[in-house]
């Protein structure tokens, strides 16, 4: 190599740097935390662009979350007439609560995986840690969630269920919610980064999910159903299903009627599920960033 | 794969000797570097019974191309050049600065800097469906400065973009080309860079918009480290380049100081 290597040398020598290689994960971190500013306004630039081509502008904000819940009232409520075995009057908020928890972890994960597609412009003209990406769309879904929290409360109180300070535990929840929907964006951000594949496989992974998670039925109830009955592990694999875990807690802290079905007429215990949204937020929080972290020096390129 | 590395042979043969001036201080450094990507999609059959006895038979997509953009290319920039890089259509100029800035892996050889490069081009649109306000915000945020630095460099970024009066609320897509590489220049020129890769960035600007930007150059030199500029407007390149390289086909032909590097590729291209 005519002399070839000598330049490198010298260029190491010089404490010269390889441009393309990536930080370590140290000042990484540290990069990703300086950038909070970004990520938040960002989510919220976006946030807000999303409606400046309709009429209505923000109002869609509110909007489209009453519309989920005044569909579901329709069909389920008035035209279907279904309780699933719950008391009175508490399926409609039992359903649209379980809808709206659920759909921030499915759109995280949905818009996390276009999350490095969609910006390759702004990541070829500047320089910043790519994992502000997912963090900012996983943020810009839980701005979204935080208005359709105040339409639940609504209907929740709308329907009779009181006012108890049980409603505080929401707040844990949706926090290990946050980390658990982060993790799942920053994993499908990599994935859909190289293989644009995925985004059309998973709307259809998302809703198997969403059947098997309980949304529209009771898992407490079905458990107690005699042909699960006698296979319990299904019921335990099934409880330990994040998707499940995080709509059941939230569910639990904000809906007396439920807790009281489930504690006292079902009988079962419901503790075991924190630990199970706690291991699940940490773990997927922590593989995702690091899983995201390995490529951050091939996004965006080609 | 053979033909590949036949050319790899020719070029690493042409590869220029690189002479180091040890009384500077380098600040980029390419060493013996080939560049090679993959483009998709040119032509072949597009239907889906095609596509999918292709994926039966695991077979490579037939429209997938390799380029071999960058054939050995080597020099070192000192703390305080501004290097222009000319050459015709597709010689491999834009390449270079994307391999400079961190963006295209090396097949082989490699790129050493000293801090972050920073690549300006032509197509680098922020964020078209935000206000030209909140793109100055959100790109000097996700450049690394504090919300009080922002506040602070905002007014001067507006006055140095200079847009005409009330644009600066309106969504980036309303702007011309003109506009948005002014404002993006005018975001990214906001901050020190250690190295500033500049790419046709300007060459939709007026005559006034490139004396101001040509002074910011100036500036941005002597702040930090090194800037290169790609441009097809020689006279740009002599009013604010002090070296030049030439590249054609992805290999050096000439780096030196500007006006004779310039007289030597008009006088070669025939103008």
């Amino acid at each position: 190599m005519n002399g070839h290597g000598s330049l490198a040398d010298f260029a190491t020598a010089q404490g010269l740097k390889q441009s393309a290689a990536r930080p370590p994960m140290g000042s990484y971190i540290r990069q990703v935390w300086q950038r909070r500013h970004f990520i938040w306004a960002f989510a919220s630039a976006k946030n807000i662009a999303m409606y400046t081509e309709s009429r209505l502008g923000q109002v869609w904000q509110v909007l489209t979350p009453l519309l989920n819940a005044a569909v579901y009232y329709l069909i389920f409520g008035l035209l279907l007439g279904v309780s699933r075995g719950l008391p009175r009057n508490t399926f409609i908020p039992f359903l649209v609560c379980g809808v709206f928890v659920f759909t921030f972890t499915q759109r995280s994960v949905q818009t996390g995986a276009k999350s490095v597609g969609d910006n390759l412009s702004l990541i070829r003209a500047l320089h910043f840690p790519r994992a502000s990406l997912p963090l900012a769309y996983t943020i810009i879904e839980l701005q979204q969630l935080l208005v359709s929290m105040v339409v639940l409360f609504v209907i929740v109180l709308g329907f009779g269920e009181p006012l108890t300070l049980d409603w505080l535990l929401l707040i844990p929840v949706l926090m290990m919610q946050v980390l658990f929907n982060v993790g799942m964006s920053l994993v499908l951000a990599r994935i859909g980064a190289f293989n644009r594949d995925i985004q059309q496989l998973l709307p259809f992974i998302m809703r198997t999910w969403l059947y098997f998670s309980g949304i529209i039925y009771s898992l407490s109830g079905l458990m107690k159903s005699p042909k699960i009955h006698h296979h319990p592990w299904i019921g335990h694999v099934l409880e330990a299903n994040p998707g499940y875990v995080y709509v059941e807690l939230s569910r639990l802290s904000i809906l007396d009627s439920y807790r009281g079905y489930v504690h006292e007429k079902l009988h079962e215990q419901t503790d075991h599920l924190w630990w199970y949204g706690l291991g699940w937020a940490i773990v997927v929080f922590v593989v995702g960033f690091w899983f995201f972290f390995r490529a951050e020096e091939r996004y965006g390129r080609g | 794969m053979a033909d590949v590395k036949e050319k790899l042979k020719v070029s690493e043969y042409a590869a220029p000797r690189v002479t180091i001036d040890q009384t500077r201080e380098p600040i980029v450094v390419v060493d013996d570097l080939h560049i090679k990507y993959r483009v998709y999609g040119a032509g072949g059959k597009g239907n889906a019974a095609s596509a999918f006895i292709r994926v039966l038979r695991r077979e490579h997509r037939p429209t997938m191309k390799v380029v071999h953009a960058i054939r050995g290319l080597s020099f070192v920039a000192y703390k305080g050049d501004a290097i222009g890089v000319i050459g015709t259509n597709g010689s491999g100029k834009s390449t270079l600065l994307k391999a400079i800035a961190g963006l295209l892996p090396p097949e082989s050889g490699g790129v050493y800097t000293s801090g972050q490069p920073s690549l300006l081009g032509v197509n680098a649109a922020l964020m078209n469906d935000l206000t030209g306000e909140r793109n100055i915000v959100l790109g000097c945020l996700a450049m690394g400065m504090s919300p009080d630095q922002v506040k602070q460099k905002y007014d001067e970024i507006v006055k140095f973009a200079g847009l005409k009066e009330g644009f600066i609320q309106l969504p980036m897509r309303a702007y011309s080309s003109g506009m948005g590489s002014r404002l993006r220049f005018a975001i990214a020129a906001s901050k020190s860079h250690d190295v500033l890769l500049i790419d046709e960035a300007l060459a939709t600007g007026d005559a006034k918009f490139r004396r101001k930007s040509a002074k910011k150059i100036d500036e941005l030199r002597e702040e930090a480290g090194a800037v290169f500029l790609v441009a097809h407007q020689l006279d740009s390149i002599r009013e604010m380049c002090n070296r030049v390289l030439w590249i054609d086909e992805g290999t050096l032909v000439m780096d030196g100081e500007t006006d004779a590097v310039v007289d030597a590729y008009t006088e070669a291209t025939g103008k």
